[in-house]
């Protein structure tokens, strides 16, 4: 395939977002196929050093300038393009993060090409790309080629493990220059969450807890396991009605509905009226000393067993694994 | 486009708030003496801005928008207990609450978002649960006894059974459904369903305030018992009964109408010797406002509870006509967490305290909503390891020989 | 400020979806198809500005089964004016539906200027790209997606777009110019059933031809296939040690730790 591999490296408030490592994991096999060099891509302003973390791509692109201070998305894609005008890569692995898509949108419609959406697995094939797309909210996937030049390519989180694409090499970066106007849309400042007002329709990690957590005090249990993944604690009705948990912390029928990349069930049965909140999430864990509790139906993973001991086992293993 | 109405056009159109006293139902209305009856036989009384009383007062005065403008006719959960206790006998939740809150409805500018939901749903899918229509019927493949489709059979029947959504798609609901079916072979009787094409009757649409949706869905339930050939319903859902004897008859409807429960009653004679099954439960039963205060059948759940070898029958302190209502009608049902914000007390609750108290280990009841309104406020009180809720035509199925 | 909001109707995944018989598309024979979620709230944000700030909202769709049940519920929430593109099979790719909206914005009289064009930042169905973006190229206009906020005044929205973790950013963009909504300030408000059948009596919906474009063809899907479900949960065993280990492991390899 002529052309490199590029994967476009996510920078997040001074840190590298760790779907730019699943991209290097995933860029790397795509790269192997095709017989191309994997390049990764950053931009930014006094980010170079972010640029070592990419060692995992055989070469990075870095673009310093002033306009990509700020996230926005015009400034980032200008630079892509003219960059892909010069280097010609063969395809161009975006995020599909809230921050990068609008990036790789905006690219698209400047060059011209279609942007391949919803992609959880690329191949190159006989010169071919060809994309496994998640299609309908998940009710179907599509084998998809793609044909233009270059393909643009949005990338679902989790299309591989972030370790996998984490490596100790040094990276070999080459310094590149993008000219950039003044943009059209301005960025006036970020917006932090504020302290206290959790809305858990927005959080990507959810521990709910039901009756099975017993009592008020063992919610701490659940507390720190979400704490520890970045998440919220949410809760059945029941726990609710007991006062154990706002309102605003109810998932179901009568309550919130909320689609997490993973929810945590904590002593919860699987009533019809909760299941109705939280069955779009993308990977539920239960755990309930009940083997024939319903929910063992809905969750994607089940444990038969006491929430109060496998709750704080868990937060002690990925505290460890989080260093 | 047809319009079912509340009562009959008797030449002066579709009875409104302003032509009321053009009809009879509409008069009797002015004849409230403001002796507060309604109020305080209210559950939500208390919480109520604008209780039966006031909204009289408030139609005579001609300030009735004030009405419309509050939100306080969401707090009616359309328990009929006004109207059964209602001296002058005007029919409160029937006639008079409905046309109001239709303009309450209107003006409502945030309908709680579980409401709004559940009523979209309706429209959309004819179930308020949002399931998906095609999959009405698949409960049938769980059933004991064989359920036919009438669309299948292509032949006339002795009873067109109204299944109805809570019996078609809530696992519990379903258990309804089941037995229902197992009694309707036992009593030997000639039935079959609607299956998928059949929709939500709506009710508790109408008596929320969304009179159109409950239009658009008569419409269509209408026109396809129409299509059918068969002699009478049955139905064990307490408010498409409700719809069906009180609203249908506006857009023709003449058919035989039971509910599965006085229906079996009927069928003892045939049920009582295969009853054989001894059931050691005391059982107390819980008179749902439908049901009881809105149709007075009060003693055919108890015979059919009787007639189960082995039960001990109790009752709570409030039976009857002055039964709690679980909470759950006119829209209650999706309003728990709008009335929890409120601070109110849930109904269902107050109602299983009661139930808890006579040391009964069997909850029975007759309207779909309750098994899981009664069901989750068991497990609130933390009552669930002493009481389960069972409808009635489950515990008669269960006491049914093999 | 006028507004213009772009809707399209997507496949309603609470019916089950299968493949058709050529493997490679959606089993049309019993599609239902909704409108795509995100236009709703497009729809919605349009109605609440106009509700502060007056002016016309005017939705533009492509015709579908279906599709005036869409528009009359639009217009009873309060929307203008209703305008259909017709003449089109059902559109299976984003870019040809940009291509029809693009061309059909600049073409037909009356449905510019406006202040905004709104619509869903991204759908269900949403293969070959996304909306907004393109459109707002076409045009030429600003474009922001990811939309949670919108406030005009005049010649600039100032829009608050949605990051992660709960921050969020806010941007300045001078109009006219297109957004892609994420979600509305408010959920899509509710409107009953009698004021839509009302505004079927006294509304009509428009209709224009639908402009000649040439189909997208870069993109080509190859096969479609329905993810295996199995029903029910796969069990991990063990002691709540190795349990939790288990767990990491697989949140790992989703990505997910
Ligand atoms: C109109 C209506 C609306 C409703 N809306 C909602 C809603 O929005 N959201 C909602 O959640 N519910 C709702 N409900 C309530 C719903 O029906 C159930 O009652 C509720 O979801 C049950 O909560 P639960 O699973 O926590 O409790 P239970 O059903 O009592 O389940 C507790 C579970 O914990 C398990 N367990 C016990 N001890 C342990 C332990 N040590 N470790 C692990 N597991 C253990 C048990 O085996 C059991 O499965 C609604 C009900 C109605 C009628
Ligand atoms: S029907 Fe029941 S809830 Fe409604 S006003 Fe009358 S007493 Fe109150
Ligand atoms: S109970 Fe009847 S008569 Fe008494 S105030 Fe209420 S509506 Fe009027």
């Amino acid at each position: 395939m002529a052309g490199n591999i590029w994967i476009i490296a996510e920078a997040w408030r001074g840190q590298v977002s760790e779907i730019t490592f699943e991209l290097l994991a995933l860029g790397r096999e795509v790269a192997g196929q095709a017989g191309a060099p994997l390049e990764a891509v950053l931009l930014g302003s006094n980010a170079r050093e972010l640029a070592q973390k990419l060692g995992a791509a055989d070469s990075v692109l870095y673009a310093d300038n002033a306009a990509l201070a700020d996230p926005v998305p015009e400034n980032f894609a200008t630079a892509l393009a003219q960059l892909i005008k010069e280097k010609q890569p063969a395809a161009v692995l975006v995020p599909l993060t809230n921050l990068s898509v609008d990036v790789g949108v905006v690219l698209a419609a400047q060059l011209g090409v279609p942007f391949l959406n919803y992609c959880k697995d690329l191949k190159a094939e006989g010169g071919n790309l060809t994309a496994t797309c998640v299609l309908y909210g998940g009710k179907m996937e599509a084998t998809v080629t793609a044909s233009a030049k270059p393909a643009i390519i949005g990338i679902l989180p989790g299309a591989r493990p972030v370790e996998q694409g984490r490596s100790d090499k040094a990276a070999t970066i080459t310094d590149v220059a993008v000219t950039l106007a003044a943009p059209k849309v301005h960025f006036k400042r970020y917006l932090e969450s504020e302290a206290g007002d959790v809305d858990i329709t927005q959080k990507d990690f959810l521990v709910a807890v039901g009756r099975g957590i017993q009592t008020k005090d063992n919610l701490d249990l659940a507390e720190d396991l979400a704490a520890t993944l970045g998440g919220a604690v949410c809760g059945s009705r029941p726990v609710i009605d007991q006062g154990w948990l706002g309102l605003s912390r109810q998932v179901g029928k009568s309550g919130m509905l909320v689609k997490p990349k993973l929810y945590v069930m904590l002593g919860i049965s699987g009533a019809p009226e909760h299941v109705e909140g939280m069955k779009g999430s993308q990977c539920i864990i239960a755990v309930n000393t009940d083997a024939a509790a319903p929910i063992f139906n809905v969750a994607h993973y089940g444990v038969v067993g006491d929430a109060l001991e496998v709750a704080p086992a868990l937060t002690e293993k990925i505290k460890a694994r989080k260093g | 486009m047809s319009t079912a109405t509340a009562s009959a056009d008797n030449g002066n159109g579709v009875m409104t708030l302003e032509n009321l006293a053009k009809f009879p139902e509409g008069q009797k209305v002015y004849s409230c003496m403001q002796c507060g009856t309604c109020a305080a036989t209210c559950p939500y009384g208390e919480d109520s801005e604008f209780p039966p009383r006031q909204i009289i007062t408030m139609l005579q005065a001609g300030l009735i928008e004030e009405v419309f403008k509050s939100s306080s006719l969401l707090n009616c959960v359309a328990c009929y207990a006004c109207m059964a206790k209602c001296p002058r006998g005007i029919r409160l939740t029937e006639v008079l609450l409905p046309l109001v809150k239709e303009q309450v409805f209107a003006h409502m500018t945030d309908v709680p978002a579980e409401l709004q939901k559940a009523l979209q749903n309706t429209l959309r899918y004819g179930n308020p649960m949002g399931e998906s229509p095609r999959k009405r019927a698949l409960w049938t493949k769980t059933s004991p006894v064989p359920v036919p489709v009438l669309a299948e059979i292509k032949r006339p029947v002795d009873v067109l059974w109204f299944v109805e959504c809570y019996t078609s798609y809530h696992p519990r609901g379903q258990d309804n459904s089941r037995a229902t079916a197992k009694l309707f072979h036992a009593a030997g009787v000639d039935f079959a369903i609607l299956g998928n094409e059949e929709k939500c009757a709506g009710e508790c649409a109408r008596l929320l305030g969304e009179k159109g949706l409950f239009d658009t869905l008569t419409d269509y339930n209408m026109k396809l018992l129409r299509k059918y050939p068969f002699k009478r319903i049955v139905t064990g859902a307490a408010h498409a009964y409700d719809a069906f004897k009180y609203q249908f008859p506006a857009v023709g409807f003449d058919f035989e109408l039971h509910h599965t429960t006085p229906f079996f009653a009927q069928h003892l004679d045939k049920l009582k010797p295969r009853l054989t099954k001894k059931l050691n439960y005391a059982i107390t039963y819980h008179d749902s406002c439908c049901l009881g205060r809105h149709n007075g059948f009060y003693d055919e759940p108890r015979a059919l509870l009787q007639a189960i070898p082995g039960v001990k029958l109790v009752e709570m302190t409030h039976t009857g006509v002055n039964s709690i209502c679980c909470g759950g009608g006119g829209g209650g049902m999706w309003l728990d967490t709008y009335y929890a914000a409120k601070g109110y007390e849930r109904l269902s609750e107050r109602r299983v305290k009661e139930a808890l108290d006579t040391g009964a280990d069997v909850l029975a009841v007759s309207c779909p909503y309750e098994i899981s309104r009664f069901e989750d406020a068991l497990k609130v009180q933390g009552g669930d390891k002493r009481m389960v809720v069972r409808d009635v035509v489950e515990l008669l199925a269960e006491a049914l020989e093999d | 400020m006028d507004i213009l909001v772009l809707m399209k109707v997507v496949p309603d995944v609470v019916e089950e979806l299968e493949v058709g018989s050529d493997g490679k598309s959606l089993d049309t024979s019993f599609l239902r198809t909704i409108i795509n979620e995100r236009d709703d709230h497009a729809l919605e944000q349009a109605l609440l500005l106009k509700d502060k700030h007056g002016g016309k909202v005017t939705l533009l769709t492509l015709d579908a089964p279906d599709i005036d049940d869409v528009l009359f519920t639009a217009l009873a929430k309060g929307a203008d004016r209703a305008v259909k593109i017709c003449g089109v099979e059902s559109v299976q790719s984003t870019q040809t539906a940009v291509k029809l909206f693009g061309e059909t914005i600049a073409k037909t009289p009356g449905l510019l200027p406006v202040d905004l064009i709104l619509t869903g930042v991204s759908a269900i169905d949403d293969l070959d790209g996304l909306m907004a973006a393109p459109i707002a190229q076409q045009l030429g206009w600003p474009y922001a997606g990811v939309v949670t906020q919108v406030a005009l005044a005049d010649k600039t929205a100032t829009v608050i777009k949605e990051f992660a973790g709960g921050v969020r950013g806010e941007y300045e963009v001078p109009t006219p110019a297109v957004l892609g909504i994420q979600a509305a300030e408010k959920p899509p408000r509710y409107v009953p059933v009698a004021k839509v059948r009302a505004a079927m009596k006294s509304q009509t919906i428009e209709s224009v031809d639908a402009p000649a474009v040439e189909a997208a063809t870069t993109v080509e899907v190859q096969q479609m296939a329905k993810p295996q479900v199995t029903g029910h949960a796969e069990m991990l065993e063990g002691s709540p040690e190795e349990v939790a280990d288990k767990i990491c492991e697989l949140l790992a390899k989703r990505g997910l730790l």
